[in-house]
């Protein structure tokens, strides 16, 4: 690694594992840390500010539920008057207007409401939250008052994918700009839940026309962002835009990581805001740099004419598939290991997400 | 509230950017940037200049004067590029276009 290291851009902030939902395909890690792990308010604070000053210009504030967190509006005025971008990522079930009304206040900026399902029954089967959807379309109205800007998340799975043309109908109705059509990436809850989550091919192909074609017929009125489920692709997704280029998460307990669900790669350690300066860590430490820029890449993506596009795809899935973190992205048809995306364990049912049996499930997975 | 239906950009076109997006000039790495919700532009000198003006109050035409004198450049070469960038950056909901005539006629 000879370039240097140029400021990083977002943070992915998990301030809280705590979430009232408990969906099977939770992008959290299996092992859910209790609120007693959690950073503390300064410790967030001082983080932050020293992010504004690595150049970094947006906060994903999640979580969890982040609204969980009784500082948020706290930290949310601190990265507003340092000049940061605040997206605030909720599931809603929980927010009351006058908080909302104190985080617009605060000067959050932007807000992902996420919706299990298009239809109510839905949304309370993924997510085992009763009231659920009514709860996020009273939010969605509230964020529209404020006049703030709204995201639609749709987490896509084999439970929900027929819904998708309803999502598009919900993010007009309640004057949404943006949808994400975001197909769930198979790691840790996901991972472990495979089985039942896992559309199949003629599915996810019917998917993939329908929006190609609505957002065409929706320019200038709705974005409609897509992330297809990598386990039908050819080539891998460009993970995190490159491992360390722009990007980092920060855990609720206060471990910086150079994607959310690095932490499954157990040969990698990874530094606390609490053991150096940020700055240090984004351009220094070991978990950074293994997988900064082009040298560590093995063949065949080392003389790959795509290896800029996709940076040999995610280490995560990498890892979580053929052992090495290092390995070609299976999901890559060029990967020796291409076929394992396709043997599926047997069918069981979602396991839920919660904080104490995370581990124990996955030891017996 | 996003518009229901396509706004389609001609010089009575007065754009905007749209609430909640900002334009900055970033010090640290020397350039402009929009700021959006979940997403980082970095927008060219010329392109800042446009974004600079569309203020809401200025229909297309004025714009392209503007940019005409300040680049010294004739206005009917400038005209299509500022139009195309407008027209863009409205279909992906940055800019928000209200028009001169519609205001008149209410």
């Amino acid at each position: 690694m000879t370039d240097p290291v140029g400021p990083p851009l977002g943070i992915l902030a998990e301030l809280t594992h705590r979430c009232p939902l408990q969906c099977g395909y939770c992008s959290n890690p299996v092992e859910l840390l209790k609120a007693n792990r959690e950073l503390d308010t300064e410790t967030w604070i001082d983080t932050f500010e020293q992010a504004a000053r690595l150049g970094i210009l947006q906060v994903h504030l999640s979580g969890g539920e982040p609204t969980l967190r009784r500082d948020l509006e706290e930290i949310i005025a601190c990265l507003s008057q340092n000049g940061v971008y605040t997206n605030l990522i909720t599931a809603a079930v929980t927010l009351t207007r006058d908080r909302l009304e104190a985080f617009v206040d605060a000067g959050l900026e932007h807000a992902q409401i996420s919706f299990q399902g298009a239809k109510a029954e839905t949304t309370e089967l993924v997510g085992h939250y009763r009231g659920g959807h009514e709860k996020k379309l009273q939010a969605a109205r509230w964020v529209r008052e404020l006049g703030l800007p709204l995201t639609v998340n749709a987490p896509i799975h084999k439970l929900n994918i027929a819904e998708v043309p309803e999502f598009v109908a919900l993010a007009l109705e309640i004057g949404a700009e943006r949808l994400e059509i975001a197909n769930v990436q198979y790691y840790g809850w996901a991972y472990l839940n495979r089985s039942a989550l896992l559309p199949d091919y003629d599915a996810v192909m019917r998917q993939v026309d329908y929006v190609e074609k609505t957002r065409d017929e929706l320019t200038g009125i709705l974005n409609i962002d897509f992330v297809t489920p990598d386990y039908y692709a050819d080539y891998p997704k460009p993970c995190m835009g490159g491992w360390g280029k722009d990007a980092f998460a920060i855990t609720p307990d206060g471990h910086v990581l150079p994607c959310h669900a690095a932490q499954s790669i157990t040969s990698l350690k990874f530094d606390r805001v609490t053991d150096k300066p940020l700055k240090d860590i984004w351009e220094g430490s070991d978990a950074f740099n293994r997988f900064r820029g082009y040298d560590w890449m093995p063949e065949p993506c080392r003389s790959c004419e795509r290896k800029e596009i996709d940076f040999g795809g995610c280490r995560c899935q990498a890892f979580a598939l053929t052992g090495d973190a290092a390995a070609t992205d299976p999901t890559c048809k060029l990967s020796p290991y291409h076929d394992r995306l396709r043997e599926l364990p047997a069918a069981q049912e979602i396991r839920k997400r919660v904080l104490s049996a995370g581990k124990i499930l996955a030891e017996n997975a | 509230m996003p518009p229901c239906s396509r706004h389609i950009v001609d010089t009575t076109s007065r754009p905007a950017l749209a609430a909640h997006v900002r334009l900055t000039f970033n010090e640290l790495r020397g350039k402009w940037a929009v700021l959006a919700p979940e997403k980082v532009l970095w927008p060219d000198e010329v392109s800042a200049d446009i974004l600079k003006r569309c203020t809401g109050d200025e229909p297309i035409s004025k714009i392209v004067a503007d940019l005409a004198q300040d680049y010294d450049a004739p206005a009917d070469q400038i005209a299509p590029d500022v139009l195309a960038f407008v027209q863009e950056w409205s279909d992906r909901l940055l800019i928000r276009c209200s028009r001169a005539d519609a205001e008149a006629a209410r």
